[in-house]
């Protein structure tokens, strides 16, 4: 019986997590549990895995969870200590240990020495009486695992640079990731041994990646995001095709058709058509290149220059204070990476403050660029309409809006933040259609729409 | 033949130079358990439609294939009544009453199997792959449904057809568009992602006989470097042995920034993408040397 109440705690916590786990499918789990020999963990996280989680992105919440409910071990044996100050022998002691243990990338006995260390010098002080904490950043500020790179890479190589660093230096940040994880994953099984796994599990389930804010994303989140623009960029691709083929059927192809009749004895049963001839809207797009909402100009830029087939011609236009075409930076094939570092080198942003001022950009943008915006153009203005309190320049804006064939404006702040401070939102909302853009999921479904 | 446990489907698939881990052997065990068809996700070139040939090879199957494509209808999928056929045994009928003539028409010797339909007649042992079914359009999923869940196909003029010994099914999907919830339930969920070095090393040792060892070793490391580049495409394991077979095919027994210039065609096939990794891979060890 215990194991089914853990069963159906587990499915809660899924569901909990937002992994959309259908009766059915718990069912199949109970079936494939009593296929395999529960003895093995990892045979009984593969039977889970593949009964409940159809989605990559939901992997993560999974492996955490499954962690939480399904311990390697329990208990913790381990004599806890003081954290010794940086220097005690026994510190280094630990960090040669552990660097060894780098070295040769033996999982299970790096996890041993992780579990160890939490044992040791993670539990925290503090709380109510006779309450124990653990925590895994004192662990880490022990061991400071990252500052043992130099020292492993000395190990391996016989000189520095190259390729070979490249390779050992890849290894070597793997490994370090992964006892970072073993670590934190040994002191979610211990708080949820002391409280519960339900009140472990909140808080540490991460978010998918494609919901993550674009504002709030921490540097990892920020590569892993990007890694993610060409494969998104390849589905909605993908979908924009086949919803042209299957869409609007074109004008009667009558050849094709009198043609495919002489099979049914000149009866033409079935009519074919010329396909469609495809609407590709000439797009330009205005971001916002100061350092706050730089990274949401980054994935709308790098989105849309990804899908430049779909549109007619894509001019891209970026601004802080200063306003300067940037098209030229993103030749067909050029590489994105480099596209961004030349569009923050060279393009001319900055006026006098760096501070981004809309209303002067909007100015600027219709002296110098007006014939840009004509009635076959989509305008996709992206930013955070926060103007540092500077002028709008609302009927520039609204003159611009009328001329395009349709205005979007994108806001990556959450919609509760609009109207906050400087934040110009339901000015300029007001003139241009304002949408939520907060992560890769509302950021593709509003380039689905525009395509 | 039978699989006894996921250790077992492990050892098999070793022994036809799939090396599988823990999560490859447990799922394809349990889709042969428990009778469900398994939906393999990932990249391209990462062995989906392989796992499915080595099952097929390891429980002495015979593989029956529907390959996907934009425009699969049911005519290509399931089965087609063979028009041109009914239509001669009708101009040879002469003064036959019509309902016998249509009696006859719509028999076994006018049916035209597609691979669903053979799949599900066989009684021999059969693994069905149903390859890239993201490419097929979605209305091919609900038609794949029925199939499925429960292993039937519903010709109106003969009526419903039940399989007398269930396929294995598998079906292997790029993730260029979701599929239906209704298909995902209905399937074991295995994602194949691009492997760890040591793998993908065991791989192509496997795969390309007479490499050496700390060149595989290498070759596999460079690899994985070159996929945390950001690249348009990343190389897949089948690229990595074919560099591996190019490299031995040239003699090359070291790999160095050299050597990778010149064979980079082989891993990379993006313009912009070989550029990149000239400059981040190659430029710095010839700077390095």
């Amino acid at each position: 019986m215990a194991l089914l109440d853990r069963h159906l705690g587990f499915v809660a916590a899924l569901r909990e997590a937002g992994l959309p786990v259908s009766l059915a499918e718990g069912l199949d789990a109970v079936h494939a549990l009593a296929a395999i020999d529960l003895a093995e963990r990892e045979s009984l996280r593969a039977a889970y895995a593949a009964t409940l989680v159809k989605r990559q992105a939901s992997r993560e919440a999974f492996d955490t969870l499954f962690d939480l409910w399904f311990p390697p071990v329990t208990g913790s044996p381990e004599e806890a200590r003081e954290r010794p100050a940086y220097g005690d022998p026994e510190v280094r002691r630990l960090r040669d240990e552990l660097s060894r243990l780098l070295l040769d990338g033996d999982d299970d006995l790096l996890r041993a020495f992780a579990r160890q260390a939490v044992g040791t010098y993670g539990r925290g002080s503090g709380g109510g009486a006779g309450e124990s904490r653990w925590f895994s950043y004192q662990v880490l500020r022990t061991l400071s695992p990252e500052t043992l790179m130099a020292g492993l890479l000395t190990a391996v190589l016989t000189e520095r640079g190259g390729l070979d660093e490249k390779v050992a230096r890849r290894t070597f940040t793997r490994r370090v990731e992964r006892f970072e994880r073993l670590v934190a994953e040994d002191v979610r099984r211990r708080i949820a041994e002391d409280g519960g796994a339900e009140k472990a599990a909140r808080g540490a389930v991460r978010r998918p990646l494609d919901e993550v804010d674009f504002l709030r994303a921490t540097r990892a989140d920020l590569a892993a995001i990007r890694r993610e623009i060409h494969p998104l960029a390849r589905r909605l691709a993908a979908r924009l095709a086949h919803r042209r083929r299957h869409g609007r059927r074109g004008r009667l192809d009558f050849r094709r058709t009198v043609r495919a009749s002489l099979s049914t004895g000149g009866v033409p049963l079935t009519t074919h058509h010329r396909p469609p001839r495809p609407h590709k809207p000439e797009l330009v797009v205005l971001c916002d290149a100061s350092d706050s909402v730089s990274s949401f100009a980054h994935f709308t830029l790098l989105l849309t220059y990804a899908l430049r087939e779909q549109f007619a011609r894509v001019r891209a236009f970026a601004f802080i204070d200063d306003l300067d075409e940037i098209t030229r930076f993103f030749a067909p094939g050029a590489d994105v990476v480099e596209a961004m570092t030349r569009m923050t080198r060279e393009a001319r942003l900055v006026w006098i403050s760096g501070h981004s001022d809309y209303g002067r950009a909007f100015g600027v943008f219709e002296d110098r660029y007006a014939d840009a915006v004509t009635p076959k153009t989509s305008l996709l203005i992206l930013g955070d309409a926060r103007s540092n309190y500077g002028s709008l320049n609302l009927e520039t804006v609204e003159r611009l809006a009328g001329r395009a064939r349709h205005a979007y404006w994108l806001n990556p702040e959450p919609v509760r933040d609009w109207d906050t401070g400087d934040s110009a939102a339901s000015a300029y909302g007001a003139v241009v259609p304002m949408r939520e853009c907060r992560n890769l999921t509302q950021l593709a479904d509003f380039v689905e729409s525009l395509a | 033949m039978t699989l006894s446990s996921p250790a077992d489907v492990r050892e098999r698939l070793a022994a036809v130079d799939y090396l599988a881990d823990d999560a490859i052997a447990t799922t394809v065990y349990l889709a042969a358990a428990l009778g469900k068809p398994l939906l393999v996700e990932g990249p391209a070139g990462v062995g989906k439609t392989e796992l499915a040939k080595a099952v097929a090879s390891i429980t002495d199957a015979r593989l029956v294939r529907l390959q996907c494509y934009e425009g699969l209808d049911e005519a290509r999928a399931l089965y087609e009544w063979n028009y041109k056929k009914q239509l001669l045994r009708i101009q040879a009928a002469g003064d036959q009453s019509w309902s016998a003539t249509h009696d006859d028409i719509f028999s076994e010797e006018f049916l035209l199997e597609r691979p669903l339909l053979t799949a599900i007649r066989r009684t021999d042992p059969t693994v069905l792959l149903i390859d890239e079914i993201d490419k097929a359009d979605v209305e091919v999923e609900g038609l794949l449904l029925e199939v499925l869940s429960d292993f039937q196909v519903t010709i109106p003029e003969l009526g419903t057809i039940t399989a007398a010994r269930r396929p294995i099914v598998v079906l292997t999907s790029n993730a260029t568009r979701e599929l239906s919830e209704a298909l995902k339930r209905r399937c074991l969920y295995l994602h194949l992602d691009y492997p760890s070095p040591e793998r993908e090393r065991d791989i192509v040792r496997a795969r390309v006989p007479g490499i050496d060892e700390t060149l595989a070793a290498r070759l596999a490391q460079v690899v994985a470097v070159l996929r945390e580049l950001e690249l348009k495409k990343p190389p897949s394991i089948a690229e990595t042995v074919d560099w591996a077979r190019t490299l031995l095919a040239l003699g090359l027994d070291r790999l160095d920034g050299e050597a990778i210039a010149a064979t980079l065609g082989v891993v990379l096939k993006h313009h912009s993408d070989q550029e990149r990794a000239r400059k981040e891979v190659v430029a710095g060890d010839a700077a390095a040397r």
